[in-house]
């Protein structure tokens, strides 16, 4: 098999409802975004997936190609599967020293002294969220969730 | 990964007295695809371990025609099978060490050493069979299904013994194995949850026939949880409905669009799916394209 090892694993949650291929997509994306993955790096075979994680391995190419077709990574025949770029429009926004980062921490330091609640932020940051994106919407990663939450 | 792993038209099989016998598969068709991980669900009884045995060629129909690996004697192509039987049959006399030597002689030019040592795991060598726990056992006849590096497994009830964290680990290997080479799998269970994400097909045994076979998610897909105001249910199938008040909640097999602006609709779990149908005797068997046996196939909508 490859000679140089994975750059992540997957973990797979039975009971999350998400359908267990989008696991790996959201997975995969989100180390896409914290900069976990670069381009390059080489994801685990189907076969090294299954084997630690006990699922079928259709489901992992499924993942793969649906990664494939949205241009985050390339197959390379009998070499494996390998990342062509990052996610997100700004690469270091996500850095720990990162000006939005450190806004968003203030914010949710300021929220938290105001007496909200964790689930109360993140009911409030959601809603934010989904007003700011859906006026322009320019989200090409939100598409492919739709009707797929559950097998 | 084009080929048919099992091809069963009209199978039959009765125990016991002709006349007085039981009926353990009747007029049973069905096809599974190579290259599939399936799972063989159904109630006890189903039929589910005499499809099995039949499968593996211990056993000859009484009614009907089984081809497996495009053999319709499925004994002559023992050879690139690997059957584990529920109650895992292994010579209680001999030791772990002395079984895994056996299986590198009965499989010669097969036999995958590493794999076998590797599934066999911390199985003490010099112990015997007999002084094994269920769950050891297990492991080394799965040892040995893997070390024969088969082109079909047939294991009946595999996991029924594992704790859970060596069920974890043989599952992988299993799903290791069939990433690599392609592997077709057959798993039987009463316990959906057990197999459920390892496998991507689907028979379900009831009664001695298949009711439901075909790719896990198709099956799904055909079908939706309707819940509403009580009315008409037509054009759907209806496997089952329940009323409370004016609330309907029905599982349905779609025919064509659902009305969504009369009906909440969301997609059953396959456990929900099988629940329903082994409530629902009468509802009609669904086989996807892939499922059906030939040109005997009926019930085909997909």
């Amino acid at each position: 098999m490859a000679t140089e090892s994975a750059a992540v694993e997957f973990r797979i949650d039975r009971r999350s409802g998400v359908a267990t291929y989008l696991q790996i997509v959201q997975q995969t994306k989100q180390a896409l975004r914290l900069g976990v993955l670069e381009p390059g790096d080489r994801l685990p075979t189907a076969r090294e997936v299954v084997e630690a994680t006990a699922i079928n391995p259709n489901t992992v190419l499924k993942a793969y190609r649906e990664l494939e077709r949205e241009g985050l990574v390339e197959a390379r025949r009998g070499l494996g599967t390998f990342v062509r770029r990052t996610l997100g429009g700004a690469p270091d926004a996500t850095a720990a020293d990162a000006p939005l980062r450190t806004e968003l921490a203030d914010w949710a330091r300021r929220a938290r002294a105001a007496g909200l609640e964790k689930d109360d932020v993140g009911a409030l940051f959601t809603a934010v969220l989904d007003s700011t994106y859906s006026t322009n919407g320019t989200d090409p990663v939100g598409r492919s969730h739709k009707g797929d939450q559950k097998r | 990964m084009t080929g048919v792993a099992i091809e069963a038209h009209g199978l039959g099989k009765t125990y016991g007295r002709r006349g007085g016998g039981h009926r353990a598969l009747h007029d049973c068709s069905f096809r599974l695809p190579a290259g599939r991980v399936c799972a063989l669900v159904g109630p006890n009884g189903a039929g589910k371990s005499t499809l099995l045995n039949l499968a593996a060629g211990l056993d000859r129909p009484g009614a009907g025609s089984l081809a497996v690996l495009g053999s319709t004697e499925p004994a002559a192509v023992r050879d690139r099978i690997a059957y584990v039987a529920q109650d895992k049959p292994l010579y209680p006399q001999l030791t772990v060490a002395d079984t895994l030597w056996a299986g590198a002689e009965l499989n010669p030019g097969r036999w995958d050493r590493a794999t076998a040592d590797r599934i066999a795991g911390t199985l003490p060598r010099t112990a015997r069979v007999r002084t094994l726990s269920g769950g050891q056992r297990t492991r080394l006849a799965l040892a040995l299904a893997l070390g024969k590096r088969p082109e079909l497994m047939l294991l009946d009830e595999p996991m029924a013994d594992l704790d859970p964290l060596a069920r974890h680990e043989l599952m992988g290997a299993l799903m290791a194995e069939t990433a690599e080479h392609g592997t077709t799998i057959v798993m039987s269970s009463h316990i959906l949850t057990e197999l459920e994400g390892a496998c991507d097909y689907l028979l379900f045994v009831d009664g001695g026939r298949v009711r439901l076979g075909g790719e896990a998610e198709d099956i799904v897909d055909a079908h939706a949880l309707l819940t509403g105001q009580a009315r008409d249910l037509a054009p759907h199938t209806v496997v089952e409905s329940r009323t409370t008040g004016r609330q309907l909640t029905a599982l349905v097999r779609k025919e064509g669009p659902v009305d969504t602006a009369a009906w909440a609709v969301t997609q059953p779990s396959l456990e929900e799916l099988l629940l329903a149908h082994l409530r629902s005797p009468d509802a009609p068997p669904l086989l996807t394209p892939s499922a059906s046996a030939g040109v005997r196939a009926e019930g085909v909508s997909a």
